[in-house]
C-alpha cells in the first residue's frame, strides 16, 4: 500500500517501513517552535510540572515573540520576560521583533520531510516546503521540548488537486478562501490537505505558504506540497537542505479527492464572522470600514505588500480608515523598503508598523471599537477577535483590503 | 529697561508697549494644539460651558498621537469624539497618524515665530525653539479657549542660559539639557521662562534646540525661547518680518538669573531613575546591563536624532536579547530616514522601527516593560512606572548613547 | 474665613502626574473609572485608603510632570480636600484651581508632620499640627475670582448665559 508525503514524513520520524491513516506512532521531532502567545505557560509548566525538569536538545526548540511586540503591557513585558530568561538559560534559538513565527521559521528553519510542533495552530504553513507542522497546545509543546518526541494519530490525507492558473488581480488567498468556503471550517478536520496538481506548479513557495496557513481554518491538521524544484530552489537559495524529499505514492490512499480550476477563482472576501462564509468580493462592496489591514502570516510578504503599494500608489488613504501596514518579517520589511513600498504606503497615509501579527491577533495593535469594521488579510475573522465583540471583520486579499482602505469601503482593486 | 523674548511676545500680544515679569494679563491666542487623549475631556468640558461654536476652527489643530496605533478598546473612543468635534465645528487641521502632535506643530508649520500657543500637553513647551510663547494647559482651559480666544497668564521672568563655545562630538543637546535640568533642579524654573543665548545656540538646529526647549518642562518651566534666526525661517517656511528677527532679548532685559555655560564642558550624560534631574556621567554608569532601548519622543525622535543612532549601529547588531524600538516622531520624519537609509541600517542592526506616534514614551504601549527590566531612552520623563510596573528602571539619554547602549547591552559612552 | 480639619497622608518631593494618574489609565471612560489608580506606581494601596476630607501634605514640586487634568480631578474625586505641599508645579496649580481643588503652599509643616495624624486648617491663615502653626499666605486675587466662582467651567457658563 502506497503512502501520502504525510505518511511518508510520519513514518520516517517514527523510525517506521509503513504508517497508515488511523495509527498512533511515537515520533521524533525535528523542530518545535513557541511564541509570545503561550511560551510563558509552557515554562510554567516546566517549573511546576516535573521532577527534573530538563529540555532534551536546545537546538530543536526556536522561541520567537510576535503575538504583542513591541510589549503593550505589563502582563505581556512579564510573560515575555519569562520566555527570553528561558531561552537565555537553556540557550534556546530566540527572535524578538523578527517577525511572525511562521514567517521566521519559513525563512531560518523548515526544510522538506520534517515533522514540526508549534504552538500556534497557523504552524500548518509549513507545508509549503513539504514539511509535516503542526499545531499544538503548550502541554505537547513542552512534553517534546523535554523529551524530544511525541505521539502522533496519522491523520487520513484529503486530495486538492489544482488545475490552471489564476487570472490577473486573483491571488491565492482567494483562492484558499474560495476552498475553505466550498468544503466549510471542519471540511478537513484532523486531515491532511494535500495540494497537488498542474495549478500547484504555478504557485511559488510563498503562495503556497498562503494556501498552508490556512488550513487550519478548514479544521485540517495540516496541509502540504509535494516540494518539487521550485521548492528546492528556495531552500537552497537560502543555504538549506532537505531532510527529505516525499512524493505521494501512486497507489497512496486518499479519503476524499477535490479538484479546483484556478482560472474560475474571483476575488473573494469572508463575512464575519465565520471564515467559511465566502462570497465573491463584489457581494460586499459598498461596505464602510473604519480600518483595513495587511500583513500577517498569511498575507503579509512581499508579493502582498507589492500587490498593495501598487493599488495605494499615487492615491490617499480614506479619511476614516486607519490602514495598518505590518510586513511578516525583518526580511520582508527591508525588501520592500528597498523596493521603495515602505515610501509608497507611508505616502499613502497609511500605519506602517514594525514586523508583528498586530490586528490579526487582535488584542492590541490596531485593535477595533465598538461596531467597528475591519477588513483584513489576516488569519480569522471569529466575533471580537480584532476588538470589540461588536465588531466585524471581513477577510479579503492584499489588493481588496488596500483598495478598500482607499475607497473607505469595501471595494475590490478594479473598482478604484 | 529692555525686554526678555517672552516679555516682548507678550507685550505684543496684548498691544502693550512693555510688560513685567508677575503682571497678569489676557493673551489672544493664535493658535492650540488638542490631543487624542485629552480631547473627550475638552469636548465635555466645552459642552458644559455652554459654547456653541469655536472660536476660530483655523486656529485649532487636533492630533491623534498617544492613541496610535489603537492599543486599547477605549482608544477608538478618543477618535469618534475627536472626528465628530472636528467636523461639527469645522476643524480642518486634524491629523490621525502622522506623528507627534509638537513635531507636527512646528513641522507642518502651525507655529510661527512670536505666536502665542497653547496645547493639552506639557511638552508643548517645545515651540519655544521657534521663538514662540507656547505651554501646557490643562482640558479645562482648553476648552475656555475654544469658547473665547483668550486665556489669562502671568507673565514670567526669564532665566537666560547662555553657552558658547564648541561642544564634544560626542554630546549632543540632550546631553546639554540633561545637565542644564539638572543644574536647575526639576522645579528649579517652576514659573519661569528659559532663554537660550551664545554661539552654541545659533550654530544649532532648529531640532536640537527643539529637543531643549522640549524638556524645559523637567525643570518647571513655562516656556523655553530661542531668537528666531535665518533657520528658523527657513525650517518654518516664512520669512522673517519686522517683528520676528527683533524677537532677541535686549541686552538691558531683566533676567532673574544668567547660568553660563562653556560647550566644551559638556559630556554625555544620563538621568537616573526615577528623576529627570538626577544627573550622572555616562562614563560613571558603564557596564550596567540593559534589557531595552527606546529611540524616539517628541524630544529625541527627529531626522537627526535617527542619523545618530544609525551612525552608532552602522554594521553592526543589537547585543543579543536586547530590544531597540525606534519610533520616528513624525511620518515626515520617517520618510526623510527611509530616504537617506538610517531607518534600513537601524532595521538591519535589529532594530523595530514602529509607526510614528508617542509610543513608549506615554507609556501605554510601544515596548512596556517588567520588573527589574531596565531601559536606556532618549524621551522626556523617567518617571515611576512611566514605561510599565514601578520596578522598570529608565535613564534617559542622548540617541547616540542610546544606540551605542543597544550595541554593547549595556551602558556605554561612545566616543 | 473657612476652617476644616482632617486626615493627613504624606507623601515626598516631586510628585508627578504619572505617579497621582498613570497615562495608562488616562483613556478611562470617566474619572469615576480612574480613581482607584491613583499613586498607584508609589502607593498602589493608598486609592483605597483615601477618605472623604483627608489632607495630602507633600514635598516640593508636586503634580510635576504631564498636564494631565486628570490628576487633580482624580485627587478631588478620591476626596482630598486639600493639598499643602513646599511648592507645586504650574500647569497642576491651574488645573487644581480651575478644577476648584484647594492647595496651599507651606514651606516647613511636611518636616514635621506624621500620616494619620489630623490637622487643622484655616483658609488664607495657617494650619495647626501638634499644638504647632504653620502660617499660609492668601492666593492671587485673579484666582480667588475663579474659585469664587465656582471654577472655570462656571465662570464660562455664566458669560454664557447659562444659569448654574
Amino acid at each position: 500500500m502506497g503512502m501520502t508525503i504525510a505518511e511518508k514524513i510520519i513514518a520516517l520520524a517514527a523510525g517506521a517501513d509503513q504508517v497508515k491513516a488511523g495509527d498512533i506512532h511515537t515520533v521524533n521531532l525535528d523542530r518545535m517552535m513557541s511564541n509570545d502567545g503561550t511560551t510563558h505557560l509552557t515554562v510554567d509548566m516546566y517549573h511546576s510540572k516535573l521532577n527534573t525538569p530538563r529540555v532534551a536538545d536546545p537546538k530543536k526548540v526556536v522561541f520567537i515573540v510576535d503575538h504583542n511586540v513591541p510589549s503593550d503591557s505589563p502582563k505581556t513585558a512579564a510573560a515575555q520576560k519569562k520566555m527570553r530568561d528561558f531561552a537565555k538559560e537553556h540557550g534556546i534559538d530566540f527572535w524578538e521583533g523578527e517577525g511572525v513565527c511562521h514567517q521566521v521559521m519559513m525563512e531560518r528553519y523548515v526544510c522538506p520531510g520534517e515533522l514540526i510542533f508549534g504552538a500556534d495552530s497557523h504552524t500548518c504553513t509549513y507545508g509549503a516546503l513539504g514539511a509535516f507542522g503542526t499545531g499544538v497546545g503548550c502541554t505537547d509543546l513542552l512534553y517534546g521540548m523535554v523529551t524530544g518526541s511525541s505521539w502522533v494519530l496519522v491523520p487520513e490525507t484529503i486530495k486538492f488537486n489544482l488545475t490552471g492558473s489564476l487570472p490577473q488581480g486573483v491571488y491565492p488567498r482567494d483562492l484558499m478562501l474560495t476552498i475553505i468556503g466550498q468544503i466549510g471550517a471542519g471540511g478537513a478536520s484532523y486531515q491532511v490537505m494535500e495540494f497537488c496538481g498542474d495549478g500547484a506548479k504555478t504557485l511559488s513557495v510563498e503562495d503556497r505558504m498562503v494556501l498552508c496557513n490556512l488550513a487550519v481554518e478548514a479544521g485540517a491538521k495540516t496541509a502540504i506540497f509535494e516540494p518539487d524544484e521550485i521548492a528546492l530552489k528556495w531552500l537552497t537559495d537560502r543555504g538549506r537542505r532537505p531532510k527529505a524529499v516525499f512524493k505521494s505514492d501512486e497507489d497512496a490512499r486518499y479519503v476524499k479527492e477535490y479538484t479546483f480550476d484556478l482560472d474560475k477563482i474571483v476575488p473573494v472576501a469572508a463575512r464575519p464572522d465565520f471564515v467559511d462564509d465566502v462570497v465573491p468580493a463584489v457581494q460586499v462592496c459598498g461596505v464602510r470600514i473604519d480600518e483595513a489591514f495587511l500583513g500577517s502570516c498569511n498575507n503579509g510578504r512581499i508579493d502582498d505588500l507589492r500587490v498593495g503599494a501598487a493599488v495605494v500608489k499615487g492615491r490617499r488613504i480614506s479619511d476614516h480608515v486607519r490602514f495598518l501596514v505590518v510586513p511578516a518579517s525583518r526580511q520582508v520589511y527591508l525588501q520592500a523598503l528597498e523596493e521603495g513600498l515602505i515610501d509608497t504606503f507611508m505616502e499613502s497615509g497609511a500605519i506602517v508598523m514594525n514586523p508583528n501579527c498586530s490586528v490579526c491577533w487582535g488584542s492590541c495593535q490596531g485593535v477595533i471599537g465598538e461596531n467597528e469594521v475591519l477588513i483584513s488579510t489576516g488569519t480569522r475573522n471569529f466575533k471580537g477577535r480584532a476588538g470589540h465583540p461588536s465588531s466585524k471583520v471581513y477577510l479579503g486579499s492584499a489588493a481588496t483590503v488596500a483598495a478598500s482602505a482607499v475607497k473607505g469601503e469595501i471595494c475590490t482593486a478594479d473598482m478604484l | 529697561m529692555g525686554q526678555t523674548i517672552v516679555e516682548k511676545i507678550i507685550s505684543r500680544n496684548i498691544g502693550a508697549e512693555k510688560v513685567e515679569p508677575g503682571q497678569i494679563v489676557t493673551v489672544k491666542v493664535d493658535r492650540v494644539m488638542l490631543d487624542d487623549i485629552m480631547i473627550p475631556f475638552i469636548v465635555d468640558k466645552f459642552h458644559e460651558m455652554g459654547f456653541c461654536r469655536v472660536w476660530d476652527p483655523d486656529r485649532v489643530v487636533l492630533i491623534y498621537d498617544h492613541l496610535v496605533p489603537s492599543s486599547q478598546l477605549d482608544d477608538i473612543r478618543h477618535y469618534k469624539v475627536g472626528d465628530e468635534f472636528a467636523a461639527k465645528y469645522g476643524i480642518e487641521h486634524v491629523h490621525r497618524s502622522d506623528g507627534i502632535c509638537h513635531q507636527l506643530m512646528t513641522e507642518a508649520g502651525y507655529v510661527k515665530p512670536g505666536d502665542v500657543v497653547f496645547g493639552t500637553d506639557s511638552h508643548t513647551t517645545t515651540y519655544g525653539c521657534v521663538g514662540a510663547f507656547s505651554t501646557g494647559i490643562g482640558y479645562t482651559e482648553m476648552a475656555a479657549i475654544l469658547g473665547t480666544g483668550t486665556l489669562w497668564v502671568k507673565v514670567p521672568e526669564t532665566i537666560r542660559i547662555h553657552i558658547s563655545g564648541t561642544l564634544p562630538a560626542n554630546v549632543m543637546s540632550k546631553d546639554m539639557i540633561l545637565r542644564i535640568i539638572g543644574d536647575l533642579g526639576a522645579d528649579g524654573a517652576t514659573y519661569r521662562a528659559l532663554e537660550f543665548t551664545g554661539d552654541t545656540v545659533e550654530r544649532m538646529s532648529v531640532s536640537s534646540r527643539m529637543t531643549m526647549a522640549n524638556m524645559a518642562i523637567e525643570a518647571g518651566a513655562k516656556c523655553a525661547l530661542f531668537a528666531p534666526d535665518e533657520k528658523t525661517a527657513q525650517y518654518c517656511g516664512v520669512s522673517l518680518d519686522g517683528f520676528q528677527p527683533g524677537l532677541a532679548g535686549d541686552r538691558d532685559a531683566a533676567y532673574l538669573k544668567t547660568l553660563t555655560y562653556r560647550a566644551e564642558d559638556f559630556v554625555p550624560v544620563m538621568a537616573c531613575p526615577s528623576q529627570v534631574d538626577k544627573i550622572r556621567e555616562v562614563k560613571d554608569l558603564a557596564g550596567l546591563p540593559i534589557d531595552q532601548v527606546f529611540i524616539g519622543s517628541c524630544t529625541n525622535g527627529r531626522l537627526e536624532d535617527l542619523q545618530a543612532a544609525a551612525k552608532v549601529l552602522e554594521g553592526k547588531q543589537v547585543a543579543p536579547f536586547v530590544k531597540l524600538i525606534v519610533t520616528p516622531a513624525s511620518r515626515k520624519v520617517y520618510e526623510e530616514a527611509s530616504a537617506c537609509g538610517a531607518i534600513g541600517t537601524l532595521v538591519k542592526a535589529g532594530a523595530m522601527v514602529t509607526h510614528p506616534g508617542c509610543g513608549l514614551c506615554c507609556g501605554r504601549t510601544g515596548g512596556i516593560l517588567w520588573d527589574g527590566e531596565r531601559v536606556v531612552a532618549t524621551n522626556n520623563r523617567n518617571f515611576l512606572g512611566r514605561m510599565g510596573t514601578s520596578k522598570v528602571e529608565i535613564y534617559l539619554a542622548s540617541p547616540a548613547v542610546a544606540a551605542a547602549c543597544a550595541a554593547a547591552g549595556a551602558i556605554v559612552c561612545p566616543l | 474665613m473657612e476652617q476644616f480639619t482632617g486626615k493627613v497622608w504624606v507623601l515626598g518631593d516631586d510628585i508627578d502626574t504619572d505617579i497621582i494618574i498613570p497615562t495608562q489609565y488616562l483613556a478611562l471612560k470617566s474619572i469615576e473609572d480612574m480613581k482607584q489608580y491613583g499613586f498607584s506606581p508609589l502607593r498602589p494601596e493608598l486609592a483605597g485608603k483615601i477618605e472623604k476630607g483627608d489632607i495630602l501634605v507633600a514635598g516640593k514640586n508636586f503634580g510635576c510632570g504631564s498636564s494631565r487634568e486628570q490628576a487633580p480631578e482624580v485627587l478631588k474625586a478620591l476626596g482630598i480636600r486639600c493639598i499643602i505641599a513646599r511648592s507645586f508645579a504650574r500647569i497642576f496649580f491651574r488645573n487644581s484651581i480651575n478644577n476648584g481643588l484647594l492647595l496651599m503652599e507651606q514651606p516647613e509643616l511636611w518636616d514635621h508632620v506624621r500620616e494619620g495624624e489630623t490637622i487643622e486648617v484655616v483658609v488664607n491663615s495657617h494650619v495647626s499640627s501638634n499644638g504647632k502653626q504653620y502660617p499660609l499666605t492668601s492666593l492671587p486675587d485673579n484666582l480667588v475670582e475663579i474659585i469664587e466662582a465656582g471654577g472655570l467651567v462656571k465662570a464660562m457658563q455664566a458669560r454664557n448665559g447659562l444659569a448654574v
